[in-house]
């Protein structure tokens, strides 16, 4: 399965990516050799297999509906870059 | 002349109505100071794992089967991938495949006539947060981010494209809350966004089978809203395919302000949002048993109420839809009637005068001054002649005001209706002595003359007299003359 340059463009624009030609060229090249590599699952005879909705063998692991405390706003905040009036402070959008 | 179709499909957002957010124990309570209810799970830090909130698939079911719908034994998260400050992971948890209610309807009235509105899906998801920007939004290079509401749950409920006008949509709007309000699953507050709008809109020719191009309206917080703005767009999709334009789907804003539809971002940079399975929580399964122990719990729903009301007490279709809008509408009606035999009068009340002053004063059924006893001491107190019908309403407005009981402001004013004939007869005879020429255009057969007769006793008597008696007195009077 290869993929195309401009697959790869849309990817790094979802991606919020700006990639050199030259990278362009190498990353089309490198996804195109991982999906070759799972490429492999396809071959599989999977005829009267239920799809596997999770990984786990799990369901409804859930918790009651109790509020609880929360962090600190302060503490909160810390990891954040910028902050201002008790809020995060980002580039505006738009 | 071409004649358009218009097409509408809303997707509608529902906070459902819990103590805690749907993957953490943070507070969901309205109006607290930005970003105090939030954790290192709803901030979205990295290594933080979401723990699902049972009460939201209870919840979501309920919603499920108010409105018909399959719940399918299982049901999946998966993650949407978008970039945008008001998400702090850079996803946001949804379902996609798998929603947890599918393929039901909502039945509304328009104008007396009944319609079915199929239901695509319902799927849980979270809430984002809030972007408050900075000073002046053109000239700020800054937004604030608060996170409180992100992680907030909600049921996003998808119509079919059934929808074929403004009055349609807003019904369809209408009933749906009428129904999660009905079955206590959200709070359905549009101004605190409990409850939320999404429109897609197309225009076609007339029998035309394929749509047309479809534009989705976001922003629309309030009925007026969704109806004005259905309306501006249908007008400015016609117009510019009358100009012969090719219109692009994209998503528009709707501006309360400006009361128009702005553009927003065209299709080729938005949905695209590379949906794959949620790792971090396992499916969940919902068993036959499960669905019918919550059906066996779920509340009366607006329909069962209104074929009660109809069925029951004899009140016609449009009042019986008007008293089930709100449960705490009904909840007064009812009220009432445990306590007073005549529903249709009761109705007249609540949909007349009741309603006229809520909406003036932009109040609530649940906050409103009058209860439903003192609501029924009046009607008492009309029907026994203390006061006239229309002595009530001047009565009933006071009550409204300050919530004193009727006996009271009738007291206070000396609002007692006048229905002896010894206090009544002087003053007919008075007013019609003072009026011979009326009384001459009464003898050639003016009809008028009556309603002048009536106006002046009722002048004279402030309102006190009698309507019925005046009306039988005054006839007795004129005709002996």
């Amino acid at each position: 399965m290869a993929l195309t340059i401009k697959e790869v463009e849309h990817v790094a624009m979802l991606a919020r990516m700006n990639l050199s030609e030259d990278e362009k060229q190498r990353f089309t090249e490198q996804l195109s050799s991982i999906l070759n590599y799972a490429g492999v699952l396809n071959t599989l005879d999977t005829d009267g297999v239920e799809p596997l909705t999770h990984i786990l063998p799990a369901f409804n692991v859930f918790r009651t509906d109790t509020a609880r405390n929360s962090m600190p706003r302060e503490e909160i905040l810390k990891n954040a870059p910028l902050a201002e009036e008790g809020q995060y402070k980002v580039p505006k959008i738009m | 002349m071409i004649i358009y179709e218009t097409v509408i499909g809303l997707e509608v957002h529902a906070e459902l109505k819990t103590q805690s957010k749907i993957f953490c124990s943070c507070s969901t309570a309205f109006g607290a100071e930005p970003n105090t209810q939030t954790c290192p799970v709803c901030a979205g830090f990295p290594g933080t794992l979401p723990l699902l909130n049972e009460k939201v698939v209870e919840l979501a079911i309920k919603t499920g089967l108010a409105l018909h719908c399959e719940i399918p034994p299982i049901s999946k998260f998966d993650r949407k991938n978008y970039f945008y400050p008001d998400s702090p992971k850079a996803y946001q948890i949804s379902q996609f495949d798998m929603p947890v209610c599918k393929k039901g309807y909502l039945d509304i009235d328009v104008n007396g006539s009944k319609q079915r509105i199929g239901i695509t899906r319902a799927h849980i998801e979270e809430d984002a947060g809030k972007l408050v920007h900075q000073g002046d939004i053109t000239t700020t290079p800054f937004s604030l981010v608060d996170l409180n509401r992100c992680g907030i749950p909600l049921l996003e409920i998808v119509s079919e494209p059934d929808m074929r006008s403004s009055a349609e949509a807003r019904a369809y709007m209408e009933k749906l809350r009428s129904v999660l309000l009905f079955a206590g699953v959200s709070d359905c507050k549009m101004e605190e966004g409990s409850l939320r709008c999404d429109a897609n809109i197309s225009v076609r020719p007339a029998g035309q089978k394929e749509f047309g191009t479809r534009i989705e309206i976001k922003n629309l917080n309030s009925f007026r809203a969704l109806e004005r703005a259905v309306e501006y767009e249908v007008k400015r999709q016609i117009e510019a395919l009358e100009d012969g334009e090719e219109l692009v789907q994209e998503t528009r804003t709707w501006d309360e302000d400006k009361q128009i539809t702005r553009s927003m971002r065209s299709k080729e940079e938005a949905h695209d949002y590379r949906y794959f399975p949620e790792p971090d929580l396992p499916p969940i399964s919902i068993s036959r048993e499960r669905i019918e122990e919550i059906k066996a719990r779920m509340p009366e729903m607006p329909e069962q109420a209104q074929m009660r009301l109809v069925r029951d007490y004899g009140l016609p279709e449009y009042d019986a839809a008007i008293l089930t809008l709100s449960p705490e509408t009904l909840v007064f009606f009812d009220d009432c009637l445990s306590r007073y035999p005549d529903a249709k009068v009761i109705s007249n009340w609540m949909m007349g005068e009741l309603s006229r002053l809520l909406n003036q004063s932009n109040q609530d059924i649940s906050n409103c001054k009058i209860k439903p006893d003192d609501l029924v001491q009046m009607l008492r107190l009309i029907e026994d002649g203390t006061i006239s019908g229309k002595m009530g309403k001047a009565v009933f407005e006071e009550m409204f005001a300050d919530g004193k009981s009727p006996a009271i402001i009738i007291k206070e004013k000396g609002l007692v209706q006048i229905s002896d004939e010894g206090s009544l007869l002087p003053v007919i005879e008075g007013i019609i002595q003072a009026n011979p020429k009326v009384v001459e255009d009464y003898k050639n057969g003016k009809d008028k003359a009556v309603g002048f007769f009536v106006g002046q006793i009722m002048k004279s008597t402030r309102g006190q007299a009698n309507p019925a008696m005046v009306n039988k007195l005054l006839k007795e009077k004129l005709d002996s003359l």
